[in-house]
């Protein structure tokens, strides 16, 4: 919980172009991203830090019965937790607005890119198919959780992989690998945040009280828009969402420069 | 993804239900549907439709969830088992929980949520037909209910969405229109008398593949079509209204 002042004076910062820690309104805190962080029992993962946000991001592969209407291709389940630690606020329970909002920001992102090619997580059609499960685990709310868990989510996919499966047994072999996560596009997301009409990007969690509206912008790697999504209380006019927009795409080259250094390319 | 031969444009440009690349489908509205609501009313879009009611200002529980300076929105959207060609499961998914929040977002802007400190505001969308733009027709819907709960806001919310078939941008995507374009990005806008104003847009998302050219003629296009809907939402209104005064003026 931020105090009513820190809200009132960051508003009032805003205009002149200042921020609380002394960042420009447009600067990210220091990013980041370590792969294969958990160790033995995910296929795949990725920890994320922007200053002081930190989600840990995990992929677990099943194998399942396809959907009727898909029956070659895998699935992707995309789930967020926000952990009790993480914030004062946050309680234990099934996952609440705010988790399956961000939940689904990231999933729509991955889907919408077609960051991963579904069809080869099909085993045998209409009868197995790959489910590949992305939890985002949110140890500590320090704001800007999207950008942190979308970055998680594709890194973790980036250098996960794809565990045999033993079709007579039904079971998965976790210690050999059938192939690496088949991914096709490199989705990465940026979040864009107004304060009293100034477009700020990266906000802590003291800046989040003093947001107005958030729009949230994933990009392929052909730097087409792939989807958006905007957030909190107040409204857009185009013309901001065009100023967000304007910005948007060097921001997320800038997060696909560090998922590349993570990743080994 | 498996590219299906879809002619999407006639000869005339004409869309596969006829209709012009800036057209709404056929839309009816009516208020004061319901007896046990406080207000509510009916939007049918095309084969979509929904029924939005408002329960309050009412106290609202537990009172925990009560502001000291503002009414609190609870909002939900359901799905009937019916309104889909197959069943759906009864009960809030999470997609259902998302549009729940976001329209909520689209909505509370508008309201005068200060004006009833400690309240609560129910405000439930019931979609009974599904064809493509359930959540902007919700929105649309829950604004007329608003109204017809006699809560004051500051203009009426309209949303509709538009999308990009075969690189032409459209408006009012149907249900083949949205699963088959190349992109969908509903729109909410708050409408006012008062010209001068800045648009206001309240809800907007994307899926799809576009530049960023594309999306700015889809929330041009889509803005134009909230406009649209905005003059029916008023007629329908006045309508009412004109009714209970014994049809003067």
């Amino acid at each position: 919980m931020t105090m009513k002042l820190n809200t009132d004076s960051i508003r009032e910062m805003v205009k002149d172009g200042d921020r609380l820690d002394g960042r420009d309104l447009d600067e990210y805190r220091e990013i980041n991203l370590e792969t294969d962080y958990i160790n033995e029992t995910a296929e795949g993962s990725a920890l994320v830090e922007i200053g002081n946000t930190r989600v840990v991001v995990g992929l677990k592969v099943g194998v399942e019965d396809p959907y009727d209407d898909r029956p070659s291709q895998g699935t992707i389940v995309t789930n967020a937790e926000l952990a009790p630690m993480a914030a004062r606020e946050y309680e234990s329970g099934p996952p609440q607005e705010a988790g399956v909002e961000l939940a689904r920001v990231v999933d729509r992102g991955i889907r919408e890119a077609e960051a991963v090619d579904l069809e080869k997580l099909c085993i045998t059609e209409g009868e197995k198919v790959y489910t590949l499960f992305l939890d985002v685990h949110v140890l500590n709310d320090a704001g800007n959780l999207i950008d942190a868990s979308a970055l998680g989510a594709i890194a973790a996919l980036k250098t996960g992989f794809i565990p045999e499966y033993d079709e007579e047994t039904g079971e998965i072999d976790r210690d050999e690998k059938a192939m690496d996560v088949p991914i096709e596009e490199e989705v990465v997301t940026a979040t864009g945040r107004k304060i009293n009409g100034q477009l700020l990007w990266d906000t802590t969690r003291e800046e989040k009280d003093a947001l107005d509206a958030r729009l949230t912008v994933s990009y392929n790697d052909d730097g087409n828009i792939v989807a958006m999504q905007k957030g909190e209380m107040k409204p857009y006019s185009q013309e901001e969402i065009r100023q967000t927009l304007d910005s948007a795409h060097e921001k997320t080259e800038m997060l696909r420069e560090i998922l590349h250094e993570a990743t080994g390319e | 993804m498996a590219e299906q031969e879809v002619e999407w444009f006639d000869d005339e440009g004409k869309r596969v239900d006829g209709r012009e690349k800036d057209d709404l489908r056929e839309t009816t509205m009516e208020i004061g549907v319901l007896d046990e609501a406080d207000g509510s009313a009916m939007v049918e879009i095309g084969n979509t439709r929904v029924v939005a009611s408002v329960f309050g200002p009412q106290e609202l529980h537990p009172q925990h969830l009560q502001e000291p300076d503002r009414a609190v929105i609870k909002m939900r959207y359901n799905m009937a088992p019916f309104s889909v060609d197959d069943r759906m499961r009864p009960g809030p998914n999470r997609r259902a929980k998302e549009i729940g929040l976001v329209a909520r977002r689209a909505l509370e802007p508008a309201i005068e949520l200060e004006n009833f400190p400690t309240a609560g505001i129910d405000i439930s969308m019931e979609v009974v037909e599904s064809d493509g733009g359930t959540r902007v027709t919700g929105i649309t819907a829950s604004s007329l209910a608003l109204a017809d709960a006699g809560i004051p806001m500051k203009g009426m919310v309209s949303a509709c969405a538009a999308g990009v078939i075969d690189e032409t941008p459209v408006l009012d995507v149907n249900g083949k229109e949205d699963k088959e374009g190349n992109a969908d990005i509903p729109i909410a806008l708050i409408n006012s008398d008062e010209e001068d104003e800045d648009d206001e847009i309240t809800l907007l998302q994307m899926d799809g593949d576009l530049t960023q050219e594309q999306v700015d003629d889809c929330i041009t296009l889509a803005k134009d079509g909230c406009r649209q809907l905005f003059e029916m939402q008023r007629e329908t209104i006045l309508e009412k209204y004109e009714s209970v005064r014994g049809g003067e003026e």
